[in-house]
């Protein structure tokens, strides 16, 4: 029974991915003359060549951090959807590190890092605590700091660490004691990718095999029960939002490191959106995170490919994305067949009563 | 004329529990015909697909002769069928004309003409007999009343068939005696009444047949008068069920908890605990009769540290511990057996192993420092599993997709287990089949004899006589009775004080606290 409702849902959410594809391919014919090449490079792009197969790596690393992020705080019922300011405001205590400390290397990335994951838990914290103090809604004070973040690191990159020099809106480089190192000679890989899958199993180890991830799992389930049992739930609102920051804190880290080596964001780069994105595919498992979050960038990364060969606009993919969410989501998607296995299963196991 | 035909009937829910399984039910037009059944045998499901709440997997309804599909209760009440739930769907700010004529409103222009509605009650509460005051507000109505309010409401609705739903389990003795003749007088006027109940005594009393299910299948209809309560519960169980629990004498020792003048002010600023004052000993059960929403409630929050704000006094072995939090209380050895089980007594999406170690997590030999070992919780979870005869295939099985009596054996499972000094039991056998009752009362009696002391909260006056060494009544807040012992202590007597009728001197009651 229990095998069955698994190969239920790799079943529907295959079917979800089919039909999402086959609306992408009549989206196509109405896009372009020749709709068979767009959608080869669209599904073959990412694997044609090893360096296009980096891109697609290095597109998935901050998804995957941003995903766990998400899936830590929606574990536990919270609404914290500031990933994308933990981010970003993250990437900018990076930059300050990576150029005010003392390059020491090997321990500088460490610092680096750490100061990223300080910075995301610190902006994480505010709503955090105004939830927990005052039971201000997450979702709205934690929106609102993605806007803080936003101006703020701005504010901060541009009027303090910004390289005159550079000809556009940068901070200045990282030393060489601060980068993520090139793997490959030829190709733009960086050790992003293994901090991320490291980090998945982090997350599952803190949440499936710490009391701490327990606690946080039945406050999710039903937090009266939690608060009856003599669990501390306020406790557990404020700290799955701080390690949640963290986490998150460390995506725009990383990926300034590995990438760019200096700070170029002028936008918020989206990647904390995506995360939620990525948890709800993954049902806020951080192992599931991984191919959820490899979904969304072989989707992200075949547009673009397809958009550097035949010319067509690879926001086509969003609406992808758009049908994959709003079928995996909805519940009642394909729920008469799953309907007709619970009550099969039920009369059966009747009959051998 | 054959009101109902329901003939095999198979409802299978959405999580895998079949609640029917191939039921035939009859009832004949003017009888009250009782429905009986273990909690879980499939009453309520049977009724609400009778009422167009859930719809059939398969089988055939008939009303009057007639098949038909009954898609809502909407529907249902279109065909003559009404419903009167267990819990009150009545509007509490609203007078009882403007609730019995809700979505019915006769109109003048465009407001609702009152004068009109308060007719329409009138009338129909003379033609059934059932007295009702028409222009006061629901909420500071008794129980007895508003289930009046309730049956009215589906008679002006034109129901010919009425069905209810335990309607005495939130009455007391004398407020069912009431019920009784008001339905005895609407079955001699044609009325079809199906009268959902566990109660056997009150069937005995009530109903001209009985249909009995079992494990969702119908094992009988008898005329009433040809079975008897032994018979009926016999057929319900599928064995002979020790109605009489054994109690040795209680060996009391020291106290335990004191609870000297604790008042209490809701949110709302009504007084819902006034002076309440009372003592309890390891070795002792002490029960607390009372109809529902008379203070208990909130009395066990307060105690459990889930609730804050009260005043007076709660010693704990001598130590004061009112206003703590459950995190702290449980550490001071406070076991509390909730009274909802769905809501806080345990999380249904989480598995039963998870479920029973909410409170113990922390401690070896499931966790040490930061880490958790769940090998050692599911090893424990089969034990717990078998020493309280939960059935399932799997301590990781959802709680959520146990029956209500196995629910609530992990919650008694758990907080039985705790090592408690004082455990607070609030209606511990509500909703829950016969076998699993009689087992969770027997583990009652068994940790209060390993000296525990029982604090037990019921409206069940069956349990309170049967488990309770001392008793207090509650009403409207305050202890009115006190009962050192309960020996020769009838319901009804019980019942007088529930109500508020009798009430015991001060001098005796002041008694509950100086042992």
């Amino acid at each position: 029974m229990r095998n069955k409702m698994v190969l239920f849902e790799v079943v529907r959410t295959a079917l979800t991915i089919a039909i999402a594809l086959l609306l992408g391919y009549l989206i196509l014919i109405f896009a372009t003359d020749d709709p068979n090449t767009a959608f080869k490079w669209f599904i073959y792009g990412p694997i044609s060549r090893l360096r296009r197969f980096v891109e697609l790596l290095n597109r998935a690393t901050p998804l995957i951090f941003t995903g766990l992020a998400v899936s830590i705080v929606f574990q536990a019922e919270i609404f914290n959807i500031g990933a994308e300011g933990q981010l970003f405001f993250g990437a900018v205590a990076a930059t300050f590190a990576a150029l005010y400390f003392p390059q020491i290397p090997f321990l500088h990335v460490i610092i680096v890092l750490i100061f990223a994951m300080a910075a995301g838990g610190l902006w994480a914290a505010v709503p955090a605590y105004m939830k927990a103090k005052w039971n201000a809604s997450e979702l709205v004070s934690s929106l609102m700091m993605n806007y803080v973040a936003f101006y703020l690191g701005l504010y901060i990159i541009n009027y303090h660490m910004r390289d005159v020099n550079a000809g556009f809106l940068v901070s200045y480089k990282f030393p060489r004691t601060a980068w993520l190192p090139r793997l490959l000679r030829r190709y733009n890989l960086y050790p992003g990718i293994f901090i991320a899958l490291g980090f998945a199993i982090l997350v599952w180890f803190f949440l499936y095999r710490t009391k701490y991830g327990y606690e946080l799992r039945m406050v999710g389930k039903n937090k009266e029960f939690a608060r009856f049992s003599g669990i501390k739930v306020e406790n557990v609102i404020i700290y799955s939002q701080i390690i949640s920051g963290m986490v998150a804190g460390l995506a725009g880290a990383v990926e300034i490191m590995g990438l760019y080596k200096r700070f170029v964001w002028q936008m918020t780069p989206g990647y904390g959106f995506d995360g939620i994105i990525v948890a709800l595919l993954a049902r806020n498992n951080p192992l599931a995170v991984i191919p959820a979050a490899f979904l969304v960038a072989y989707m992200r990364t075949g547009a673009l490919i397809m958009g550097r060969m035949t010319g067509i606009a690879p926001e086509i993919v969003m609406m992808l994305q758009a049908i994959i969410i709003l079928l995996i989501t909805a519940e009642a998607f394909l729920s008469f067949w799953k309907k007709r296995i619970i009550e099969k299963a039920a009369m059966e196991q009747e009959e051998k009563k | 004329m054959k009101a109902i035909e329901m003939i095999d009937i198979v409802k299978v829910y959405p999580n895998g529990i079949v609640a029917n399984k191939g039921v035939n039910f009859e009832v004949e037009e003017g009888e009250i015909h009782a429905l009986v059944g273990e909690n879980g045998a499939g009453k309520t499901t049977l009724m609400k697909i009778l009422f167009g709440i859930e719809q059939p997997t398969s089988g055939e309804i008939r009303i009057f002769e007639k098949e038909v599909h009954i898609h809502s209760p909407h529907d249902a009440i279109a065909k003559g069928i009404g419903m009167v739930h267990q819990h009150f769907m009545l509007v509490p700010s609203f007078t009882v004309a403007e609730n019995i004529v809700l979505g019915m409103e006769p109109k003048k222009g465009f407001s609702i003409d009152m004068d009109e509605a308060v007719k329409i009650v009138e009338e129909a509460s003379k033609r059934y007999g059932l007295e009702v005051p028409p222009t006061e507000r629901v909420l500071d109505l008794p129980v007895g009343i508003k289930q009046r309010i309730e049956i009215l409401k589906a008679l002006v609705r034109g129901a010919k068939i009425l069905i209810l739903d335990e309607p005495t389990a939130v009455l007391t003795p004398q407020e069912t005696e009431e019920l009784f003749v008001a339905l005895k007088n609407l079955a001699k006027k044609g009325m079809t009444i199906i009268f959902i109940s566990h109660k056997l005594k009150e069937v005995k009393e009530i109903s001209d047949r009985v249909t009995v299910l079992r494990d969702g299948k119908t094992m009988g209809t008898f005329l009433t008068k040809d079975v008897s309560e032994e018979d009926i519960s016999r057929l319900m169980v599928g064995r002979d069920v020790e109605l009489v629990i054994e109690r040795p004498e209680p060996k009391p020792g020291k106290i335990v908890l004191e609870v000297k003048n604790l008042n209490y002010f809701r949110e709302d600023g009504v007084q819902v605990l006034k002076n309440v004052s009372f003592a309890l000993r390891e070795g002792e059960i002490l029960g607390v009769a009372g109809v529902e929403g008379n203070g208990q409630r909130e009395l066990v929050e307060i105690l459990t540290g889930l609730r804050f704000g009260a005043i007076g006094s709660v010693r704990l072995l001598g130590e004061e511990i009112l206003g703590y939090d459950a995190y702290t209380l449980r550490r001071k050895k406070i076991a509390h057996i909730p009274e909802d089980r769905v809501e806080k007594g345990a999380a249904l999406k989480a598995s039963i192993a998870e479920n029973l170690i909410s409170d113990r997590y922390y401690k070896e030999p499931f966790s040490k420092r930061l880490l958790l070992f769940p090998r050692k919780v599911i090893e424990y979870a089969k034990k717990a599993i078998k020493d309280f005869s939960i059935k399932t295939d799997s301590p990781l099985t959802p709680v959520g997709m146990l029956s209500g009596g196995n629910m609530q054996k992990v919650v008694v499972a758990r907080e039985f287990t705790a090592g408690a000094k004082l455990l607070i039991a609030d209606q511990p056998t509500r909703g829950i089949d016969v076998g699993s009752t009689e087992f969770v009362r027997k583990e009652l009696i068994k940790v209060r004899d390993e000296g525990v002391a029982v604090l037990l909260v019921s409206a069940d006056l069956q349990e309170i006589l049967q488990l309770s060494d001392r008793i207090i009544v509650m009403y409207k807040g305050e202890i009115v009775g006190y009962f050192d012992k309960n020996e020769g202590l009838t319901e009804e007597e019980l019942g007088y004080y529930m109500l508020g009728v009798k009430r015991h001197d001060e001098n005796k009651i002041k008694e509950a606290f100086a042992l």
